[in-house]
């Protein structure tokens, strides 16, 4: 379920919305569920409310992860 | 997409399938369910099975709100369009559920129902302010993810005293849903695969964080690791899940750790609770009947609660004698193993839950994964293009 | 002595601020008003001078090829195109899948009471436009005016005949295992245009529509390649629905690789947004060819030198399958069918 998608704060707008942006594509959605949040930041994004803010830190770890898991496998002989 | 494309990366999915298979072990199987539709779909959608070793199998969950939605509610929103002549405004998911007597919402449309599809519940509330002199409902679903949303909308309503708007409350609860797979009365009649670990649902989690699952993490001593939506997320996830299975863990971990917490968006969390309270029970097609798994609107804000407003009261509405599904969404029963499989019960003429979206397991399986049913010797041969 | 009658005043069209209303369909001076100065003004051409009931055509040596399609689209004008250019391309389309060159078009109108003369100026004028750059003119058409309320302002059928040479007969039903499955370029465009502009899912994009006339790539097609099995073009049901048609018609499978498929960024963006399928989405200025193997290469240097085949690509192959499924390796090496389209595609919230 929830079919939600990473798309990055262009500008905030009055009344808890913002301007987002989705591979080029371009859409308001409500911010009024997540707090403190700036542009150029990155929030997913569900039935056109934001319901978090997108750590990049912890995204560029996971994809780290992941490969090495992909050369570990290779290793263990 | 940023934080979409890296995540689909056909290379580390082929990395981490080979670590799958070195690292799950011959001497036995692995069964995990998914319990989010939306992984359902990620799994058939970029053909992940394939990815698998045989000894690792995915059981798809229950986790489609609109297939878990019961016949008996659409029939309230149907009556409420065609009979009280309101504007019913619904997420595009919901218009098609056949309901009673061969109707949808879509159908009823056709019929001269004012239904109307919208993205967002504040859609629904601008139809209302735009049009005072009509009676506007809004058809609300979803898990908890959906919930925040219309507990903004209902606010925000009140606040400007918005006299012609209302919600059909149809929010529900995973972690109950959950509880309910692994333990409950069908169990004993329909029997239950021996499942080993779960994939969590991913959004669902980014508002109730991490920490709801540890109960049953320990309770049931399943491992259940919280999983993104990306092809990526659900290889790493299984992977985490095999090493827990082989190590003997049963721990809550946080694959989606770049969106997910342990104690989620407090902020969303508070609003639900502000306006909406538990139901004691509430029916799940194809569960049946689940206790304190789904919300209703508090008295606070009881002018803009349909059930209250036009004094609906709800009919239960049996599924297809040959419905399978309630064995199909746990894991005792495939698709193929329904009687009315691919027969009665297409996409198009969806008779149950699993066949009514298109994450539910047996819709998922229609529309992607046929192919395998058949015997190899009638597959075509791979040409590279 | 009889004086000289005095001749009507001939009030103009208030194109600015004028409406459609009823007598423009009665058949009587409005609706020949109507005819003069707005359709053969701008449609203008010696088949449709005489302003008969029917035209007279002279048609060179060939088999007739007719094609007909209703247009209804809502928005009626949106970003790359409108109801008008997009009614032109869609027949001339039509008929040229099946090889022909499209000659002439028919163009009837159902306006609805109240429609902004302005509008339907913008409309007809979009219209001429298309068929004078595509080389196939308007030659007679039809108008009617509903009741405010029983239209959506205006409703176009087209209908376009056209010849094709001897020898050539495409047709679904040709596809042969092993033969080359091509798609001239990005899918998704028109379908994507189109929605940004529909109520209640605006967004912003720079996608435009891609409705164009595809006749003259059709015919460099067939001069490269003049055993070419199939030709269609991928509209209502997108590129997925497109090729289950042809594959059952043709009682083969298909086997189509994910990574080939030419999708634009901003149409898989607005695709992910709404939970859609490029693969079921609208294509209004794309084909599929399926050609014999030995002419691949030929074929794909003729789109590519082709202005509307720039991004054209191989994406999959024929394949024996008695039940007919078109299969596809996904992105991430696995693989699944790409089935038909159940009922409407609608945006999902999961």
């Amino acid at each position: 379920m929830c079919l939600a998608v990473p798309a990055r704060i262009v500008r905030l707008e009055a009344g808890d919305m913002a301007l987002v942006d989705v591979g080029g594509v371009r859409k308001q959605v409500s911010v009024a569920l997540v707090d403190g949040l700036a542009p150029d930041e990155y929030v997913i994004v569900h039935v056109g409310y934001a319901l978090a803010r997108i750590d990049p830190a912890a995204a560029a770890a996971t994809l780290a992860a992941m490969a090495a898991a992909g050369i570990n496998a290779g290793a263990l002989a | 997409m940023k934080y979409v494309d890296e995540f689909r990366d056909g290379d580390i999915a082929g990395g981490l399938a080979a670590a799958i298979a070195r690292e799950a072990s011959p001497a036995r199987r692995y069964q995990f369910m998914e319990f989010c539709g939306g992984h359902t779909h990620a799994i058939s959608r970029h053909g992940i099975t394939d990815l698998l070793p045989p000894n690792v199998r995915m059981i798809h969950g229950p986790g489609c709100p609109v297939c878990v939605l019961p016949i008996g509610r659409v029939d309230l929103a149907i009556n409420l369009a065609l009979e009280r002549g309101v504007i019913l405004c619904s997420y595009g998911d919901t218009l098609r559920v056949p309901a009673s007597n061969g109707r949808s919402l879509l159908k009823a449309k056709a019929e001269g129902a004012d239904v109307r599809m919208v993205y967002s519940a504040a859609d629904a509330l601008k139809i209302a302010r735009a049009t005072p002199e009509r009676e506007v409902v809004f058809f609300a679903i979803g898990f908890e993810t959906t919930t925040p949303p219309t507990a903004l909308v209902l606010r925000e309503a009140r606040s400007l005293e918005v006299a012609n708007f209302s919600v059909l409350c149809n929010h529900v609860l995973t972690p109950a849903a959950i509880v309910n797979i692994l333990e409950s009365p069908e169990v004993r009649t329909l029997g239950t695969v021996p499942l080993d670990g779960f994939v969590g649902p991913a959004h669902v989690s980014t508002v109730i964080g991490t920490e709801p699952y540890e109960f049953f993490a320990e309770e049931y001593r399943k491992p259940v690791v919280i999983t993104g939506f990306e092809p990526l997320d659900v290889l790493q996830a299984i992977l985490m899940l095999v090493r827990q299975v082989n190590e003997g863990r049963t721990e809550v971990e946080n694959q989606f750790s770049r969106v997910v917490s342990r104690e989620g968006n407090l902020k969303a969390q508070a609003l639900v609770a502000e306006v909406f309270e538990l139901r004691r029970a509430f029916e799940w097609r194809g569960l049946g009947t689940v206790p304190y798994s789904a919300l209703a609107i508090r008295a606070e804000f009881a002018e803009f609660d349909a059930e209250r407003r036009f004094g609906l009261e709800y009919q239960a509405v049996p599924d297809n004698k040959a419905c399978e599904c309630g064995a199909i969404l746990r894991g005792v029963k495939r698709p193929t193993e329904c009687k009315i499989f691919g027969t009665a019960c297409t996409p198009e003429t969806p008779m149950g839950s699993c066949m009514v979206s298109s994450e539910g397991a047996c819709a998922a399986h229609y529309s992607y994964g046929r192919f395998r049913d058949r015997a190899p010797a009638a597959a075509p041969a791979a040409v590279n293009a | 002595m009889s004086a000289a009658l005095r001749r009507d005043y001939h009030r103009p069209l208030d194109l600015k601020r004028g409406r459609v209303d009823l007598a423009h369909g009665a058949g009587g001076r409005a609706t020949a008003q109507l005819v003069e100065d707005l359709f053969l003004k701008a449609f203008d051409n010696e088949w449709l001078r005489p302003l008969n009931d029917a035209a007279s055509l002279p048609i060179p040596p060939g088999r007739l090829v007719m094609a007909t399609d209703s247009h209804v689209v809502s928005p009626i004008f949106f970003p790359g195109g409108d109801i008008g250019s997009l009614a032109v391309h869609g027949t001339i389309n039509d008929v040229a899948m099946a090889g022909a060159m499209p000659l002439y078009l028919a163009a009837g109108f159902v306006l609805e009471e109240g429609y902004p003369l302005s509008d339907l100026q913008r409309v007809v004028a979009s219209m001429a436009a298309a068929a004078k750059s595509a080389g196939v003119p308007v030659v007679t058409g039809d108008t009617k005016v509903v009741e405010r309320g029983k239209g959506d302002g205006v409703y176009i059928t087209t209908t376009g005949v056209g010849v094709v040479a001897a020898g050539i007969e495409l047709g679904g039903a040709n596809a042969r295992v092993g033969d080359a499955v091509f798609v001239s370029g990005t899918i998704g465009d028109h379908g994507v245009a189109i929605m940004s502009k529909r109520e209640n899912l605006e967004f912003e994009t720079e996608i435009l529509s891609d409705s164009a006339p595809l006749h003259r790539l059709v015919a460099a097609l067939l001069a490269a390649c003049p055993r070419i099995r199939v030709l269609r073009d991928p509209t209502r049901g997108g590129l997925a629905t497109t090729l289950n048609e042809i594959a059952r018609q043709s009682g083969v499978g298909m086997l189509l690789q994910e990574r080939a498929i030419p999708v634009a960024p901003g149409v898989a963006a607005a695709c992910e947004l709404l939970g859609l399928d490029p693969l079921y989405v609208a294509n209004e200025g794309k084909l599929i060819a399926i050609v014999p193997a030995p002419d691949e290469e030929a074929v794909l240097a003729a789109f590519r030198a082709h202005p509307l085949g720039r991004q054209a690509a191989l994406i999959g192959r024929v394949t024996h399958d008695p039940d007919q499924f078109v299969q596809m390796m996904t992105a991430l090496g696995g693989r699944r069918v790409v089935d038909w389209l159940t009922g409407d595609q609608l945006p999902r919230i999961c």
